[in-house]
């Protein structure tokens, strides 16, 4: 990847824009460090390759391998950020958070505010989740509420490799803690190339298409699975708009709102657990907003709410499908 | 070990400074909690002033420092201004952190303080990358992780002594071992001492007598010189007896009373007060010049604080992020 950075082809996937984006940001701040298990290049790069080719080009003092140890990772990255430096931890994987979650909720979310603004904690957390690559419950959880939920960390999640690489810019320019959650089952997917130096601002949403009937509010892997459900729903006439968050925390309410004002109807798409999911916070929003204004209830589609299932007819039942959408966004028409 | 580093006069006198500082500030904070003139939730460091006093004089302001909710006695050794600590645990604007984060919380980079936690365990991972950015910037700083017996069994404990071995980072972890974790003995927790698990990463690991200020300064030099030559990380397991309750308000039924008896007669400030006099190092009238001297500063941090701003309610938002939000 590092060494195509001199003339970018085209098309890019989501893991090529990642890696782009890091390496483009360590090019240009020697603050910008990069730690997690196997990340540098005698372990391959990360175990999908992510920050291939940073620790041959960078170093291996910017670029390390650690222990499997995530509180220990967390940790230096925080201590660190303390003293200036810019770190990207890799959690291999989402649920891993979990081992860490002293180090991220009490302690990187909340040193700036506990310090009144003496100290902040400028770093941030890569992580991959997602089902349908058959890991079954402990491997492919989405947990961004739990972030969300949490005073003092930005959550973002990028659909494309555009956003990814001016999502991971913008959040290692951050001067707080973010939580960056990349889906990956759809890492290799090519897409539009992002040019050198592209930002995507944390905090704000993207339309993807305009409509009049249908809001239709989502990020990440449902991207994928709604941007069908649109062309869909516009053959049986119904016209929906379809926002990608991009950023859970903090979620751009301007475009939410604006968009349901106009529509009147409201559905959000999340892969995580519907129950006390980011759905229910916006959907509250939307409820303590938009009251009169509604010509339906809210709707919130997410995953079932049980462990990720193993077997395939369950998996893949388990997250909202483009079926699903169709299907609930003809019911909020009804 | 032979040829260990002996403080000189001067530093032995500035570390008995600190040490009654730390005594004079506990005794304080207990009484104007005891009067009513001020709610918190207070740790009492009391027996444990010459760890941090023993260490801090061979440290420099740049040198970092991170500590626990019982940790007045390693924020004051540091050199944390009286006023500002006051102001902070008495949750005024003109506290280290504008009151936000209170007694277990308090920050004050300018002395290199740079966390207090109140989990335990916390201190470690968070030094670690401390120490990593000094090793980075090759500035020579060094990092000192206090916590406690209790924490040496937290995960955090084991993954930080991992990877401050395999990194070969500048940190001295400071095993401050008062015997208790809370209301639980150290023994009833674990059947190995806390030094000897360094071996277990490959790092040297000292028990010390925590409550000697020669052999605490001289383990510490030890590892500071260590740390500073780039050959990494010291495990320090510094004995000590806690005098006091876990938490302010705690009865301690549960502690041995001949046992705590013995410690508070041992007293490691009294006993080093003498020491300095006897070994004709300072005069009776030298120390209680310096003692009432402290006096009259706690005097004054206290008014100071107590008479300070608390802070509006617009600080709720403050300092969540760089920018306000919504
Ligand atoms: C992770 C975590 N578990 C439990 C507690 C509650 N707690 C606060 S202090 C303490 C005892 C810790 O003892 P030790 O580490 O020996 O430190 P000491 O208080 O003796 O200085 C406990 C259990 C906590 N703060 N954090």
């Amino acid at each position: 990847m590092a060494t195509q950075t001199a003339a970018k082809p085209a098309k890019a996937n989501i893991l090529q824009a990642i890696n782009a984006a890091i390496a483009d940001a360590m090019e240009a701040d020697d603050n910008v460090v990069v730690l997690g298990e196997d990340v540098a290049d005698p372990e391959e790069g990360g175990v999908c390759g992510v920050t291939k080719g940073l620790s041959s080009r960078f170093g291996d003092a910017r670029v390390r391998s650690t222990p499997i140890s995530e509180q220990a990772i967390v940790g230096a990255a925080i201590g660190a950020s303390l003293v200036g430096f810019k770190p990207v931890a890799e959690i291999m994987l989402m649920n891993f958070t979990t081992v860490a979650m002293d180090m991220i909720v009490n302690h990187a979310a909340k040193l700036r505010f506990m310090s009144g603004g003496q100290t902040h904690v400028p770093i941030v957390i890569r992580t991959m989740t997602g089902t349908g690559f058959a890991s079954g419950g402990q491997h492919c959880d989405y947990l961004e509420a739990w972030f969300a939920h949490t005073a003092g960390i930005k959550v973002v999640a990028p659909s494309s490799p555009r956003d990814a690489y001016g999502l991971m810019r913008s959040a290692i320019d951050d001067p707080d803690p973010v939580l960056f959650i990349e889906n990956l089952p759809t890492y290799w997917t090519p897409a539009e190339a992002p040019e050198k130096d592209h930002r995507v601002p944390i905090g704000k949403a993207k339309l993807l298409s305009e409509g009049s009937d249908i809001t239709i509010i989502a990020y990440a892997r449902m991207i994928q699975e709604a941007l069908p459900a649109v062309a869909q729903l516009a053959e049986a006439g119904i016209s929906a708009e379809l926002i990608d968050l991009r950023t859970i925390a903090p979620w751009d309410r301007d475009t939410v709102l604006a968009s349901v004002a106009r529509t009147g109807r409201a559905m959000i798409v999340h892969e995580a657990v519907t129950p006390f999911g980011v759905g229910a916070e916006i959907g509250s929003v939307l409820n303590e907003e938009l009251f009169g204004k509604l010509k339906a209830p809210v709707k919130r589609l997410g995953g079932a709410f049980c462990a990720v299932p193993f077997s395939k007819p369950l998996e893949t039942a388990f997250a909202p499908q483009t079926a699903d959408i169709v299907a609930a966004a003809k019911a909020l028409m009804a | 070990m032979t040829n260990r580093a002996v403080p000189d006069a001067g530093t032995q006198i500035e570390i008995y400074r600190r040490m009654a500082l730390i005594k004079a500030n506990d005794e304080r904070s207990r009484k104007v909690i005891m009067t009513g003139r001020l709610v918190m939730p207070y740790y009492s460091p009391r027996g444990q002033e010459v760890i941090p006093s023993a260490i801090s004089v061979s440290l420099t302001d740049e040198d970092y420092v991170c500590t626990i909710y019982r940790g007045s006695h390693d924020q004051l050794a540091k050199g944390l201004p009286l006023k500002d600590l006051w102001a902070e645990v008495a949750g005024r604007t003109t506290g280290t952190c504008k009151g936000k984060g209170g007694p277990m919380h308090v920050t004050y980079p300018t002395k290199g303080i740079m966390v207090t936690t109140g989990i335990v365990g916390s201190t470690m991972p968070i030094a670690n990358g401390l120490a990593w950015g000094s090793q980075l910037r090759g500035d020579g700083r060094v990092t000192v992780a206090n916590f406690g017996d209790g924490a040496a069994n937290i995960g955090a404990f084991h993954e930080s002594l991992n990877l401050a071995s395999v990194w070969k980072l500048p940190v001295i972890f400071v095993c401050q071992n008062n015997e208790w974790g809370e209301h639980t003995a150290y023994d009833k927790t674990s059947n190995v001492r806390v030094a000897d698990r360094a071996a277990a990463y490959g790092i040297p690991g000292e028990r010390v007598d925590g409550n000697d200020p020669f052999a605490m300064y001289a383990a510490a030099r030890e590892a500071i010189e260590r740390a500073r030559a780039g050959e990494g990380p010291t495990l320090i397991e510094a004995m000590t007896y806690r005098f006091h309750g876990h938490v302010f308000g705690d009865q301690d039924a549960y502690m041995d009373k001949d046992r705590k008896a013995r410690a508070m007669a041992d007293d490691p400030v009294p006993r080093f007060r003498a020491r300095l006099i006897a070994d004709g190092v300072a005069s009776e009238e030298q120390l209680v010049a310096m003692e009432a001297e402290i006096e009259a500063q706690i005097d004054e941090a206290v008014e100071f604080a107590l008479a300070s701003d608390f802070p509006g309610v617009e600080e709720l938002k403050r300092d969540v992020f760089a920018e306000e939000l919504n």
